[in-house]
C-alpha cells in the first residue's frame, strides 16, 4: 500500500489583510501543487500538455523537471482512458491530479467521472476511496467560441460523489487546490482563463479552504450579489456601479459549489430580500438555480425575496466580439438587474462604462 | 494537373500568409490554427473528389475548406466575425463549414468529426449514392478511443470512407513518439481489417496519384481505405508565429520539409506565364477576400438567439 497525505498542509486558514506577498492565480496554483508534492510522494500530476513549453499557462512550470516523469508527465490525447487510469492510480493510493487545458474536454471523460469516479465510494459500500483531483479550464474572449468557453460545472454538482470548486482569487486558489488534494474524494477543480490574470496576496505556507466554504467578499444591505467563478469579479465591479448610485450590495463568493455553502446566502438574502445569482454558466439548471433554489426553500414565509437568475444568453458561444460581449453577463448589466430587484421594477438602467471597472479581456493567439 | 494543383496550393499558402500577416492588428479576434507547409495534404486528395463527396476536418481547417472549394471570402469573413462568414460569424476560424461544396464541419475538440465522417459514410451508402466521405485529423486524433471506435465500425459496415491522418508529428509541442507506444499508424489501422498506406514525405504528386486509386476502389464498394501523410507545420501550434525559439522541435528537423516545399515544387512545374498568371490572379482574390471581409458589416444583436433550432422540420412524418 501506499502511504496516504500529509503532513505538510496546515488546516487553519490564515487571514488575508496581513498578508503582503502577491502572487498570480497562475503562480498560486503552481505553488499549491509544488508543496502538496513535496509534502507527499503520493501525489502525481499528469493531463496533456502540462509538461510541455507552455506548461498549462504556468501552473505546472518546472514542475516535470523537479519531480521526474514518472510523477509529471503529458499524456496522449485519450482523456477517457487517462480519466479511467487516474481512478486506478487512486484506487492504489496515489493521489492523481488530471489536468484539462478547457473544460469542454471533461466531456470525453464523462462515463469514468460519473459512473466510476462519483459512485465507487458509494457503490462498493465505503470499501474504496478515490482522491483525485480533476484541474480544468473555462475559457473566455477571444473568440474561444463554441467548444472552448462551456462552463459545465454544473453538471457535476448534479452527480452526488463529486465535490466541485471554482475558487475566483489567488488566495483561494492554493488553500482549495491544496484541500482538493488533500480530500479523500473525487474533487473537480474549475478554473477560469480570466482568472488566470488576477494578482492577489497568498501565504508562503500551505494552508486549506476546506470544502464548503464560502466568502463574504463585501458587505452591503441592499442587494445580495452571488457570482461564481469569473463572475465573482464582474460582481464586485458591479458593486462599484451600484454604490454609485446610493445603492449597497452584498456579496458573495460560494468558491465550493459541492458542498455549497448556503447559511451565508440564505442570510445575506434574508437581511437584503433580493438576490441575484451570477452563473458562469447558462441558468438554465445551472449552479445559479440550485442556489437560488435552496434559498427559497429556506426563506419560504419568512422573508419576501426578490430573485435573479444570470448567465450565459441561451445559446451557443459565438466568436465574433460583437455576439460575445452580449452572450456573457457582465459588471454594467449586473448592475442593472440589481437595481430592478431593488426598485421592484424594470428600469432600463446599465450605467455608464467605467473603463476603471471593466474587466480583463485577453489577445489570443489562444 | 500541374497547374491545377499549384493553383490551389498557392492560393492556401497566399491566405494564410496574409493572415498571419494583418493578425496582429487584431482584425481577426479568434484562434487560428494555420496549415502553411500542410497544404498539400488537404489539395492531393481534395484534387481526386468529385463535388458532392464530402470531408470533415479540424479546427486547422483552412487548406481543407479552401481545397474542396470552400469560399474564400465568407472564410475571411468568419475569421473577421463578420455576417458575411461562412458560420454567420459565429463560428470563427476553428469552425468553417460549406455545405454547398461538401465541407461538412470541423471541430476544435480533437477526433470529434471522425465518427460523424462514418455516419455520413453509412447514410451515403444507405442511399445507395456514389459518393464517398474524407475524414481528416491529426496524428494525435489517432489516440482518442474515438479513432479506434469509428474505424471497427466502417470496417464492419464496410463504408465508403477514406480516412487521412495529417501527420505533422506533433499534438502541440508534443512530439508522436511521445505520446505513442508505436508511431506506426497504419499498423494500428489494418489490425482493424482496413487497408492503409503512408506517403512518407508529403508528396503532392505522389498523394494525388495514390488518393484517385483508392477513391475508385471506394466508389467500387471495396470499403474504407486509410492514408497516411507525413507532414510539417512550419508555424506555430496556434498563430501567426513560427516557434522554433520554444524548443521542443529544432529549425534543423523543420529543414527538409521547409526545402521540399510543395508549393515551390509545383511551381518549378508550371510554365511561366500560366505560374505568373496563377499568381497575379490569386494575389488578387485573397486581397479582394480580405477587401470584402473588412467592409462586411458583423451580425446585428438579434442574431444572437438565431439558429439554436431549425424553425420548420424537413421531414414529412407528421
Ligand atoms: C479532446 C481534446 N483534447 C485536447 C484538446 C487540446 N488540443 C487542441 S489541438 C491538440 C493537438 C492535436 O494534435 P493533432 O491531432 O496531431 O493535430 P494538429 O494540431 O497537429 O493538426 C490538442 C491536444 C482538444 N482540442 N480536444
Ligand atoms: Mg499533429
Amino acid at each position: 500500500m501506499l502511504t496516504h497525505l500529509t503532513p505538510g498542509i496546515q488546516q487553519e486558514t490564515p487571514r488575508t489583510e496581513t498578508l503582503t506577498r502577491e502572487l498570480s492565480y497562475v503562480e498560486a496554483l503552481r505553488e499549491a501543487t509544488d508543496q502538496a508534492m513535496e509534502a507527499d510522494p503520493s501525489v502525481i500530476l499528469f493531463g496533456l500538455d502540462v509538461d510541455d513549453p507552455k506548461a498549462i499557462q504556468g501552473t505546472t512550470r518546472g514542475l516535470a523537471e523537479k519531480y521526474g516523469p514518472a510523477r509529471v508527465f503529458g499524456t496522449p490525447l485519450s482523456e477517457d482512458a487517462m480519466t479511467g487510469t487516474a481512478i486506478g492510480m487512486a484506487l492504489a493510493g496515489l493521489r492523481p491530479i488530471h489536468v484539462h487545458i478547457r473544460m469542454d474536454f471533461l466531456m470525453l471523460a464523462m462515463n469514468q467521472l460519473v459512473n466510476v469516479a462519483a459512485k465507487s465510494r458509494y457503490m462498493y459500500g465505503g470499501k474504496v476511496a478515490l482522491p483525485l483531483v480533476i484541474r480544468s479550464m473555462i475559457g473566455k474572449s477571444w473568440g474561444q467560441g463554441a467548444q472552448h468557453s462551456q462552463g459545465l460545472y454544473s453538471f457535476f454538482m448534479h452527480v452526488p460523489g463529486l465535490k466541485v470548486v471554482a475558487p475566483t482569487t489567488p488566495f483561494d486558489a492554493k488553500g482549495c487546490l491544496l484541500a482538493a488534494i488533500h480530500d479523500d474524494n473525487p474533487v473537480m477543480f474549475v478554473e477560469h482563463r480570466i482568472l488566470h490574470f488576477h494578482k492577489g496576496p497568498v501565504p508562503t505556507e500551505s494552508y486549506t479552504v476546506q470544502p464548503g466554504r464560502s466568502r463574504i467578499t463585501a458587505t452591503g444591505e441592499d442587494v445580495t450579489l452571488v457570482g461564481i467563478s469569473a463572475m465573482q469579479p464582474e460582481c464586485l465591479a458591479a458593486r462599484h456601479y451600484l454604490a454609485a448610485i446610493g445603492i449597497h450590495a452584498e456579496v458573495i463568493d460560494p468558491i465550493w459549489l459541492s458542498p455549497l455553502d448556503i447559511e451565508p446566502i440564505v442570510e445575506s438574502a434574508e437581511k437584503t430580500g433580493r438576490l441575484v445569482v451570477v452563473d458562469n454558466g447558462w441558468s438554465n439548471c445551472g449552479a445559479g438555480a440550485e442556489i437560488l433554489a435552496q434559498v427559497a426553500e429556506r426563506l419560504m414565509g419568512i422573508r419576501d425575496l426578490r430573485v435573479r437568475r444570470m448567465g450565459f444568453a441561451p445559446v451557443t458561444c459565438p466568436t465574433t466580439p460583437v455576439l460575445e460581449e452580449l452572450f456573457y453577463p457582465n459588471a454594467r448589466t449586473i448592475a442593472g438587474a440589481a437595481r430592478d430587484l431593488v426598485e421592484g421594477q424594470p428600469t432600463g438602467w446599465i450605467p455608464e462604462e467605467n473603463p476603471a471597472l471593466r474587466g480583463i479581456a485577453f489577445k489570443g493567439p489562444f | 494537373m500541374y497547374a491545377s494543383l499549384y493553383r490551389a496550393l498557392y492560393r492556401i499558402r497566399r491566405l494564410e500568409e496574409e493572415t498571419a500577416r494583418i493578425y496582429p492588428t487584431d482584425r481577426i479576434k479568434s484562434p487560428v490554427h494555420l496549415s502553411i507547409g500542410q497544404e498539400a495534404v488537404a489539395v492531393g486528395v481534395c484534387a481526386t473528389l468529385q463535388p458532392q463527396d464530402v470531408v470533415f476536418g479540424t479546427y486547422r481547417g483552412h487548406a481543407l475548406y479552401l481545397a474542396k472549394g470552400g469560399s474564400m471570402k465568407a472564410m475571411v469573413a468568419e475569421m473577421f466575425g463578420k455576417v458575411t462568414g461562412c458560420a454567420r460569424g459565429k463560428g470563427g476560424s476553428m469552425h468553417l463549414i460549406a455545405p454547398e461544396v461538401g465541407v461538412m464541419g470541423t471541430s476544435a475538440v480533437v477526433g470529434t468529426t471522425i465518427p460523424n465522417a462514418v455516419g455520413y459514410a453509412y447514410a451515403l451508402r444507405y442511399r445507395e449514392s456514389d459518393s464517398l466521405v474524407v475524414s481528416f485529423f491529426g496524428d494525435g486524433a489517432t489516440e482518442e478511443g474515438v479513432f479506434a471506435e469509428s474505424l471497427n465500425f466502417a470496417a464492419l459496415k464496410q463504408l465508403p470512407i477514406l480516412f487521412v491522418c495529417e501527420n505533422n508529428q506533433y499534438a502541440i509541442h508534443t512530439h508522436q513518439a511521445r505520446r505513442q507506444a508505436t508511431t506506426d499508424i497504419c499498423a494500428r489501422v489494418t489490425a482493424h481489417g482496413i487497408p492503409a498506406e503512408r506517403i512518407t514525405n508529403n508528396d503532392v504528386l505522389r498523394l494525388f496519384e495514390r488518393s484517385q486509386a483508392i477513391t475508385r476502389e471506394i466508389r467500387a464498394g471495396h470499403g474504407p481505405r486509410f492514408l497516411e501523410v507525413m507532414t510539417y507545420r512550419w508555424f506555430e501550434h496556434v498563430g501567426p508565429n513560427k516557434d522554433f525559439q520554444l524548443g521542443y522541435r529544432s529549425l534543423e528537423e523543420a529543414q527538409p520539409w521547409i526545402e521540399s516545399d510543395q508549393v515551390v515544387r509545383l511551381a518549378n512545374l508550371v510554365d511561366r506565364p500560366v505560374r505568373e498568371q496563377i499568381e497575379r490572379e490569386v494575389t488578387e482574390e485573397v486581397l479582394d477576400a480580405f477587401r470584402f471581409a473588412e467592409a462586411s458589416p458583423f451580425p446585428n444583436a438579434t442574431e444572437l438567439d438565431a439558429d439554436v433550432f431549425k424553425e420548420e422540420a424537413a421531414c414529412s412524418l407528421i
